[in-house]
């Protein structure tokens, strides 16, 4: 199955759903799209992702009920240089969407989306754990595979493989 | 949803409650599982489960690794059921690569899948039974684990950390007499489940300490994130082998048992339910076993077989590149999720063009029922803990990774 390349004009993906809901609600939350190997990504503004989160957890037609995943990538040395990474499905309609956020490297901090999704703590607190990511609103933001007293983020791209550090 | 709210920090010095620690070396938290208790007498107040006693890196060492290394990398991360991880993040790779996989290759992979789900279910019955009490189950359960584990080591060499699949297909033809030794055990399987049935389902001591333990609703379990049994468990009906097929799971027919009560028991019978279902799979895989190759077509992926290699230039030159520089996979990124014993197991794989994987990311079944323990558990007596642990099948290697 030799794929097609990847669609990343946002005009479009106008017509898929999550994308138009997203696009009704608010123009400027969707900062772009791409749809690869059937999977489709929105690319949503920081501010904005736990309200979007909402909206289309709450969608009528096809509500994305079910948090998967939240994970983050790290484009060291480019800017900007995390990428939030949420996977939503809808239990219902069978269809999964993949969020994203991306964040400078400054501070890194976004919304938590616990409110909206408990699921989302332990996803959160792993992220902050080995990224360094913070999430404004999380209840119980600490580390939770490392020690608590652990220094730097093993995740990061620029935390080295091996050696003791 | 307030009470699904996580606890903040325990705090000492009250004279109310007590805090009690259990775990990390507890044997009914089948591994390194620490919780810390907070009780009123014997009734639980706050849980917070502690993990990390078993963070090992393995998405980090993934990164510094070729693709075709990360296989025996995820053997590791839910050792309970290697094969299920192995398809997981074979078919992630095959869709980064658009590679089509030949029909025996796919059905031997839904097969070893079902045997592996067998293999785990059997495992997390007699623990299960175990931690309550039930001795006897844990010997008979481990008696047909063993013949499982046999067919394991005969057709990759590894009871457990089998490593079988590879990108693009298998690593070996099955050898001779395996069908007939998976269709033997089949066969004899579905009566083996009866016996554990009979020492359990309708015993009443089983029944009081699994009926009305460590309730969850449907919503809390969608909104907390659990999958699996434990989410079938409280009757939500979904399965991704049915609902979001891979490998060909469409082309095989089985049911998906669901339980509405969303107690202990609904979750063991879920479970015991599915080992017939998986059963079912494996006797019409072995049945309907498609001929044909192994292997895609895709030398520049897949290793040439010895006799090619040895023989023809250009499969030796494919053979030395592949192995000493890995193979390129397009830029891009896929999740790929498949229906492990315990729940959605994910693997988020992101490539950069290159011969080593960018990004790794394993969404863990475990890690996210495990969040459902408090709201099992508060409230209830401390010996339900026990209980509650078994039933949502812990695998603390999937969740520290």
């Amino acid at each position: 199955m030799p794929f097609e390349p990847a669609i990343t004009d946002l005009e479009q993906l106008k017509n898929h759903p999550a994308v138009a809901k997203l696009i009704a609600w608010n123009s400027s939350a969707v900062e772009g799209a791409k749809f690869d190997r059937d999977e489709m990504s929105i690319y949503v503004e920081r501010s904005l992702i736990r309200d979007a989160c909402i909206l289309l957890r709450d969608d009528a037609d096809c509500p994305f009920n079910f948090l998967a995943d939240v994970t983050c990538v790290d484009w060291f040395p480019s800017e900007p240089r995390f990428e939030v990474v949420y996977h939503l499905l809808s239990i219902p309609k069978k269809e999964r969407v993949r969020l994203k956020v991306r964040l400078d490297s400054g501070s890194p901090a976004l919304d938590s989306v616990t409110l909206v999704w408990p699921a989302a703590n332990y996803f959160e607190r792993e992220v902050y754990d080995l990224f360094g990511v913070r999430f404004a609103g999380h209840p119980y933001l600490r580390r939770l595979l490392m020690p608590e007293d652990w220094e730097g983020y093993p995740l990061r791209k620029d935390y080295p493989v091996e050696g003791y550090r | 949803m307030a009470h699904l709210s996580p606890m903040p920090a325990l705090e000492p010095g009250q004279d109310r409650t007590m805090i009690l620690n259990m775990g990390p070396h507890h044997p009914s938290t089948h591994g390194v599982l620490r919780l810390i208790l907070e009780i009123d007498g014997e009734n639980i107040v706050r849980i917070m489960p502690d993990i990390g006693y078993l963070h090992t890196g393995i998405e980090k060492t993934c990164e510094a690794k070729f693709y075709q290394q990360v296989v025996p990398l995820t053997d590791r991360i839910d050792y309970l059921c290697p094969l299920t991880n192995n398809l997981c993040y074979v078919l992630a790779v095959e869709k980064l690569l658009g590679l089509e996989i030949p029909p025996k290759a796919q059905w031997m992979r839904v097969m070893l899948n079902e045997l592996t789900r067998i293999n785990s279910h059997l495992v997390w019955l007699g623990t299960h039974a175990l931690d309550i009490g039930a001795m006897t189950v844990f010997l008979y359960c481990f008696r047909e684990r063993e013949d499982i584990l046999r067919l394991f080591e005969m057709v990759s060499g590894q009871r457990m950390m089998t490593s079988y699949f590879r990108i693009g297909g298998l690593a070996l033809e099955p050898p001779m007499g395996f069908f007939e030794r998976v269709r033997d055990f089949a066969k004899r399987f579905p009566s083996k489940v009866d016996e554990y049935e009979n020492l359990l389902t309708g015993n009443p001591i089983w029944g009081m300490r699994t009926k009305g333990v460590a309730r969850i609703t449907a919503e809390d379990a969608v909104a907390l994130g659990a999958s699996g049994p434990t989410l079938r468990g409280s009757g939500v009906d979904f399965d991704l082998r049915r609902d979001m097929p891979y490998s060909s799971y469409e082309k095989f027919k089985f049911k998906v048992p669901v339980s509405p009560d969303g107690d202990v028991f609904a979750r063991y019978a879920c479970r015991v339910a599915e080992m017939r279902e998986s059963i079912a799979i494996v006797q019409q895989a072995v049945d309907g076993m498609p001929d044909g190759p192994i292997k895609a077509v895709a030398p520049k992926v897949i290793l040439p077989d010895r006799e090619m290699m040895k023989t023809q230039m250009e499969a030796l030159i494919y053979h030395f590149k592949i192995i000493t520089e890995g193979f390129a996979v397009p830029a891009g990124e896929v999740y790929q999720a498949v229906e492990s014993p315990r729940g959605e197991m994910g693997y988020y794989v992101v490539s950069d063009g290159t011969a080593k994987p960018y990004r790794v990311h394993m969404r863990a079944a475990c890690l996210a029922n495990l969040q459902a323990l408090p709201s099992m558990c508060e409230g209830r007596l401390l010996a339900d803990v026990v209980a509650a642990i078994g039933s949502i099948d812990i695998v603390l290697g999937e969740i520290d990774r």
